[in-house]
C-alpha cells in the first residue's frame, strides 16, 4: 500500500513590485513563522519577478527558510495568469500544508485564482490565524464586521489570505536559502495583458496601506473645505479618506471611500472629522488600532468607536489639531 | 453577445446583523435581502453591452426560494433569462462549491463575457468570480473599475495601489465588478411587469450533475470584539482639546 503523503511546510506567496518587497511580505513571512514554529515545519516563500532573485535575504530575515524563485521577464509586470500558473506549479511539487497571502489587490486577484486551481477553499481578510490539533483556523470579519468567522479548509493547501497591516512583521533570522524552479510559464500562456500601467503621481500611500488615515463625511458641508482635512493628514503623513455619503455627495472620488461598499481599512490610527458613523462606515474601520472622532453631535454612533472623542465644530478643531501636531512632528 | 451576470441575494447594507446563540450563523429573521451592491454593477454593466453591441443577458444566481426575487429584480433591469441553482447542499455554500456550481449551469449556455461582482457583502470572502474563470479556463480580471469591449476583445481599468492597471484581455472571459464601473439603474414599472413573464429555469445539484464537496467552512460565528470605552475630551476651547488629543496619540497611544 502506498504510503500517504503527509502535506508539509508553511508558505507564503511575496508580493514585490518595481523589484522591492512590498511591507505585506514581512507580515506574510512572520505570520507563516509562527505557524510553522507551532507545528515544527519549515517556512516557505514563493517570488516571482525578473531580476529579484536578491530579494531573498529580506524574506529570510523575517523567518523563511527557503525561497522559490521563478526570475523572468514573463513576471514583470504582474499577470493572473503567468503568476497562477507559476505558483499553482511550484506548490503541487512540493506540497506546502497552508498557503498564505495578503489581501492586497494583487494579491486577492492571485489567490482567488489559486483556490479554483489547487481546488481547495481558503478564508479572505483574515485579522487573526491560529493552530487547532495540526490544522489552520482563521478568524475574519464576515458582513464587513458586523460579525467575525472561525474558517477552517478542508482542502489542501490550507489557503488564507492576510489583511495588510494586522499581522506583525518581526524579525527572526532564517537562511533565506534560495531554491530556483522551472515555473513553465511563456508569453503566449498571458490571455488578460497589461497594456499600460497609470502611476498615480499624487506621492500619497495607499488608504488599504496607510498607517494614518484622515477621513472627512457629511460634516464637511462640501469639498470645498477638504482643505483642512488635506492639512492635517499633511502635518501627519496621513492619506485622506472619506465616508460614503462625502463620496455619493460627489465631494471625494470613489478611491477615498472607507466602509462595506468601498474600502476595509485597518491603520494606526483613523481620525473621523463629521463622520456620524452608519454602520456600513463602522464596518469599515472599526479594526483601526486608535479611532478619534470629531463631531458636533454628541449621539454620533462614531463615539462608541472611538479611543477619544472631541464634541465640537470640527472648523474649530480640525485646524487645531494641525496646528498641535505641527509643534510635535 | 452573450452575456452572463452572476448575482448573490444578501442582506440590506443597513440591516443588523445578529449571531446566533450557538454561533452556527445569523439570526435571519427581519432582514431584508437584496441584490449584492457589486453584483449590481455587473448587471448594469451587462446590460449596457447589449444595448450597444446586441445580444441577450442571462442572470445566474445560487440560493434558496428567496433568491428568485433578485433574479427577478435583474430582469426587471432588463435581462433576458434567468437561471436559480435551488439545492440545500449549496447553501451557505463555500466559494468553490458555489463557483462550481455557476461552472457547471454557464457551461450548458453560450457565453462570451460573464460579470461578477467584486466580493459579495455577505461573507466578503471575494473568491467565486476567480475560481468561475478557472474552472471554465477563461481570463480574469478583477476589481474592474473601466470596461470596453469590442468583438472578441475586452480592455479594463483596475486600480491598484497607488496606480492604475489598463489590461487587454481576449473573449470569452470574467470581469468582476467594483464600484465605480457604473451607476446601477432602477427597475421601471412596466420592466417590473415584463420581468414576471420572463424565463428562469430552477435547477439542483443533481441537474447540473455536480456533487458539493465543501472545501471551507466556518466553524463558528462570533459578535466582534468589543473596543474598551474611549474617551470624551472636555472642556470648552477648541484648541486646547486639540491640543490633548495629539498629546494623548503621541504620550499614550504612541501612533505619532
Amino acid at each position: 500500500m502506498e504510503e500517504e503523503k503527509m502535506s508539509k511546510g508553511v508558505w507564503i506567496v511575496a508580493e514585490q513590485r518595481d523589484g522591492s518587497l512590498r511591507k505585506v511580505s514581512f507580515e506574510l513571512a512572520s505570520a507563516a513563522r509562527k505557524l510553522a514554529d507551532e507545528l515544527g515545519d519549515e517556512v516557505g516563500a514563493v517570488l516571482l519577478g525578473s531580476g529579484v532573485e536578491g530579494l531573498a535575504p529580506e524574506l529570510g530575515k523575517y523567518g523563511v527558510d527557503k525561497v522559490y524563485v521563478a526570475d523572468d521577464a514573463v513576471f514583470e509586470p504582474y499577470t493572473t495568469d503567468a503568476y497562477a500558473t507559476a505558483v499553482a506549479k511550484v506548490v503541487k511539487e512540493n506540497d506546502p500544508a497552508i498557503l498564505l497571502l495578503a489581501s492586497s489587490v494583487l494579491g486577492k486577484d492571485l489567490s482567488t485564482r489559486l483556490v479554483g486551481k489547487l481546488a481547495t477553499g481558503m478564508a479572505s481578510d483574515c485579522v487573526e490565524l491560529k493552530i487547532e490539533g495540526g490544522n489552520l483556523i482563521a478568524k475574519r470579519p464576515m458582513y464587513a464586521g458586523k460579525t467575525f468567522g472561525e474558517i477552517s479548509v478542508s482542502g489542501s493547501p490550507q489557503m488564507a489570505q492576510l489583511r495588510p497591516n494586522v499581522f506583525p512583521a518581526d524579525e527572526n533570522a532564517k537562511a533565506g536559502e534560495v531554491v530556483k524552479f522551472d515555473a513553465g510559464v511563456s508569453a503566449a500562456d498571458i490571455k488578460a495583458k497589461v497594456a499600460e500601467v497609470q502611476q498615480d503621481t499624487s506621492g500619497k500611500v495607499d488608504l488599504t496601506e496607510a498607517e494614518i488615515i484622515v477621513s472627512g463625511g457629511r460634516g464637511m458641508k462640501g469639498p470645498e473645505n477638504y482643505n483642512i482635512i488635506e492639512e492635517l493628514a499633511d502635518v501627519l503623513g496621513a492619506t485622506v479618506g472619506a465616508s460614503r455619503a462625502a463620496v455619493d455627495a460627489g465631494w471625494r472620488p470613489q478611491s477615498d471611500q472607507v466602509g462595506q461598499t468601498g474600502k476595509v481599512v485597518s491603520p494606526n490610527l483613523y481620525i473621523a472629522c463629521g463622520i456620524s458613523g452608519a454602520i456600513q462606515h463602522l464596518a469599515g474601520m472599526s479594526s483601526s488600532k486608535y479611532i478619534v472622532a470629531v463631531n458636533k453631535d454628541p449621539d454620533a454612533p462614531i463615539f462608541a468607536k472611538a479611543d477619544y472623542g472631541v464634541v465640537d465644530d470640527l472648523f474649530k478643531v480640525v485646524p487645531e489639531l494641525t496646528v498641535a501636531a505641527k509643534k510635535i512632528m | 453577445m452573450n452575456i452572463v451576470a452572476c448575482v448573490k441575494q444578501v442582506p440590506d447594507t443597513e440591516a443588523l446583523i445578529k449571531v446566533k446563540a450557538d454561533g452556527s450563523g445569523i439570526e435571519e429573521g427581519g432582514i431584508k435581502w437584496v441584490m449584492n451592491p457589486y453584483d449590481e454593477f455587473g448587471v448594469e454593466e451587462a446590460l449596457k453591452l447589449k444595448e450597444k453591441l446586441g445580444g441577450d443577458v442571462t442572470v445566474v444566481s445560487v440560493g434558496p426560494a428567496r433568491t428568485m426575487e433578485t433574479i427577478r429584480t435583474a430582469l426587471a433591469m432588463g435581462a433576458e433569462k434567468g437561471i436559480h441553482i435551488d439545492d440545500p447542499t449549496l447553501y451557505d455554500a463555500d466559494a468553490y462549491s458555489t463557483a462550481s456550481a455557476l461552472a457547471a449551469a454557464i457551461k450548458e449556455i453560450p457565453y462570451d463575457i460573464i460579470f461578477c461582482g467584486q466580493r459579495a457583502i455577505d461573507g466578503d470572502m471575494g473568491q467565486v468570480g476567480s475560481i468561475l474563470a478557472d474552472l471554465l479556463d477563461l481570463p480574469q480580471v478583477t476589481i474592474v473599475t473601466k470596461l470596453d469591449v469590442e468583438e472578441g476583445k475586452a480592455t479594463a481599468v483596475k486600480p491598484i495601489e497607488g496606480a492604475q492597471l489598463v489590461i487587454d484581455t481576449s473573449l470569452p472571459c470574467v470581469i468582476t465588478a467594483q464600484k465605480g464601473l457604473n451607476e446601477p439603474r432602477y427597475a421601471s414599472l412596466p420592466g417590473i411587469m415584463k420581468a414576471k413573464k420572463k424565463p428562469v429555469d430552477v435547477k439542483d445539484a443533481a441537474a447540473l450533475g455536480i456533487s458539493v464537496e465543501p472545501k471551507a467552512k466556518i466553524d463558528k460565528m462570533t459578535p466582534p470584539p468589543d473596543r474598551p470605552p474611549g474617551k470624551i475630551i472636555d472642556g470648552e476651547d477648541p484648541a486646547a482639546k486639540a491640543a490633548e488629543v495629539i498629546r494623548l496619540l503621541r504620550e499614550e497611544a504612541k501612533v505619532i
